[in-house]
């Protein structure tokens, strides 16, 4: 088998087995990034020789028995909006061009810790500011299934690289969505934990309360172990969760029988086309036949989710983001008048369109005289949802849905009308509103050829029953067939 | 309502923002965000009169911990990003007549 249809476990398990070096690992990587990208540009930096001398330092560790976890040698890519000690970090914009952080994410130092070795930064939206990773500073990224297609976002880069075999698994990050939806688009397994399980620490900020590290992978077997890895108590970020079950491999069993499981009918309705409708009800079907209780509710209050969304992370995002003015790093305008113009003018040409939008929503509703009526409204509309997905999880263990209303939308296709592109999370983002772990697992290919995703959306703290449905599901599904691209080019 | 928004109050936001817009893009910027407010109203569907504000959904309160120094002195490397520095500080246009 190619190392590049490999999971991350397979790769890891013929590391182990002294079958494939770590440095061969790395290297088939970097060839199949060296065939692809080009085309698909899922990585903003990619670090060839750095990725090449962790590989001899952790080889080095497996063969003095130093180093035995799951995952070690395995090659990751890193969204770029995680710091990464020496090595550029981004955010897909133009502000951070030059930024060479100081310290490494505390998400990424816990899989370097498991011995991974990262091979590049992965491309996103701006700041994480997208749902298509069109507005990235550094050139779109490409849908492996199909060129002429978004791999969606923010995370597009990441569940891009996954889904054309360059790397086993990814690092995403997901504030409305951006990485269920992306994953989604690409024919990736994505899990976005329960807020404060994985450490923000080093995560450059967009929405604080609703930004999480999650993995991407080929399956779901490896998004449990790979969040196994990054889940930690960190004291450096005050919202994480000291956790006391962080054993989510263990819920890796096929067997659904009794589960609960909610289909929202609101989810169902209008705006959802018909052929994504029609491979989630089919993936429900599958786990009815084994044996799960499948049936529709009324979640209530969806339609309210974007509207709540759009203020609150517009509003968190103009606070953190003012830390970009062209005195500690990244871009300084080359012309400028006395000190604030300089501010002005570094974050004018700093940022692009869709950043420079929201920061402008999030001032505004943060003003005095709007900040009642707008970001407090917003807060108490989060409490009703919140309370929402709570009587739902008194009468089930999952929710089932649609990761988005369509598949990959075309290039080019949908940033002329932002408040259309945003309507486009209405599944996703009221997730982040709560609080909760989603997952999107592939379920199947609409007639154009392109995959489409199936939610599963837990209650707080209980990854372990989403990943056992998705695991179940994925039973009967069967491996995943790559993106034609992966096999075209490259690869050993 | 549809909303409609001041120059004065873009000319205000823009000071908030730190952002100096041309008078194209702040009529750009106004219309996005009139649209935008249009359908964030939405929300005037809801009455919320008897809901607290939910800024984060576990019952957190102020995580205090001891003041200690834990990183080490990477003033140099820390530096290496700016812009502009001078004698191990960053350096700005003069902001004091």
């Amino acid at each position: 088998m190619q190392i590049t249809k490999m999971t991350a476990l397979e790769l890891g398990r013929k590391i182990k087995q002294r079958e494939i070096s770590v440095t061969e690992a790395v290297q088939s990587s970097l060839d199949q990034i060296g065939a692809v990208d080009g085309t698909l540009n899922c990585f903003v930096t990619v670090d060839a020789d750095g990725a090449l001398e962790q590989a001899k330092r952790v080889q080095q560790a497996i063969d003095e028995g130093k180093l035995d976890t799951p995952l070690a040698g395995v090659p990751v890519g890193i969204k770029d909006n995680m710091c990464t000690e020496g090595l550029l970090t981004t955010c897909s914009s133009k502000i951070l061009y030059n930024f060479k952080p100081t310290y490494t994410a505390e998400a990424v130092l816990n899989l370097q810790q498991a011995g991974a070795v990262i091979v590049g930064k992965t491309n996103m939206d701006e700041f994480a500011m997208g749902s298509t990773t069109e507005t990235s500073a550094f050139g779109v990224t490409r849908n492996p299934w199909n060129t002429a297609h978004v791999p969606g976002g923010s995370s597009g880069g990441s569940c891009a690289a996954v889904a054309a075999g360059e790397v086993p698994y990814t690092l995403g990050s997901d504030t409305g969505g951006s990485i269920r939806q992306p994953s989604s688009f690409c024919g990736v397994t994505g899990l976005k934990p329960t807020y404060g399980t994985v450490s923000r620490y080093g995560l450059i900020a967009y929405g604080s309360s609703l930004d999480q590290i999650g993995p991407v992978a080929k399956d779901v077997s490896d998004c449990a172990a790979i969040l196994e890895t990054i889940a930690s108590y960190d004291k450096k970020d005050s919202t994480s969760v000291k956790r006391e079950d962080c054993c989510f491999t263990s819920a890796l069993t096929d067997d659904v029988k009794g589960m609960k499981i909610g289909i929202p009918s609101d989810y169902l309705g209008a705006g959802l086309d018909e052929e994504v409708k029609q491979g989630i009800l089919k993936a429900a079907d599958v786990l009815k036949a084994k044996g799960a209780i499948v049936e529709e509710f009324d979640l209530s209050l969806v339609e309210y989710a974007i509207p709540a969304y759009y203020v609150i992370a517009s509003a968190e995002a103009s606070s953190n983001l003012s830390r970009f003015d062209g005195v500690k790093y990244g871009y300084r305008a080359a012309e400028y008048e006395g000190l604030h113009n300089m501010y002005k003018r570094s974050r004018s040409e700093g940022f692009g369109e869709e950043v420079k939008r929201r920061i402008m929503l999030g001032s505004f509703v943060l003003s005095s005289g709007y900040y009642d009526a707008y970001y407090l409204k917003a807060l108490r509309t989060k409490a009703l949802i919140k309370q929402a997905f709570d009587r739902a999880f008194e009468k089930y263990d999952v929710i089932l849905g649609p990761a988005a209303p369509t598949t990959a939308p075309e290039l080019g296709k949908s940033l002329s009308d932002p408040l259309k592109m945003y309507l486009g999370d209405i599944y996703t983002i009221s997730v982040n509103l709560a609080g909760l772990p989603g997952m999107t697992v592939p379920c199947g290919l609409d007639s154009r050829g392109l995959p489409i995703g199936v939610q599963l959306i837990g209650d707080c703290f209980q990854e372990k029953k989403i990943i056992r449905a998705a695991y179940a599901y994925e039973q009967d599904r069967g491996a995943w067939e790559m993106a034609p691209i992966a096999s075209q080019k490259g690869g050993i | 309502m549809a909303n409609v928004i001041s120059d004065e109050t873009m000319e205000y936001v823009g000071i908030l923002a730190k952002l100096e817009l041309s008078d194209e893009q702040k009529e750009q910027a106004k219309k996005d965000m009139e649209r935008m407010l249009d359908y964030i109203d939405k929300l005037n569907e809801l009455d919320t009169s008897a809901v607290e504000p939910m800024s984060h959904v576990f019952p957190v309160n102020n995580v205090f911990r001891e003041d200690e120094v834990t990183n080490g002195d990477d003033r140099e490397s820390i530096l290496k990003n700016a812009p502009a520095q001078k004698e191990g500080s960053f350096k700005v246009p003069k902001t004091v007549e």
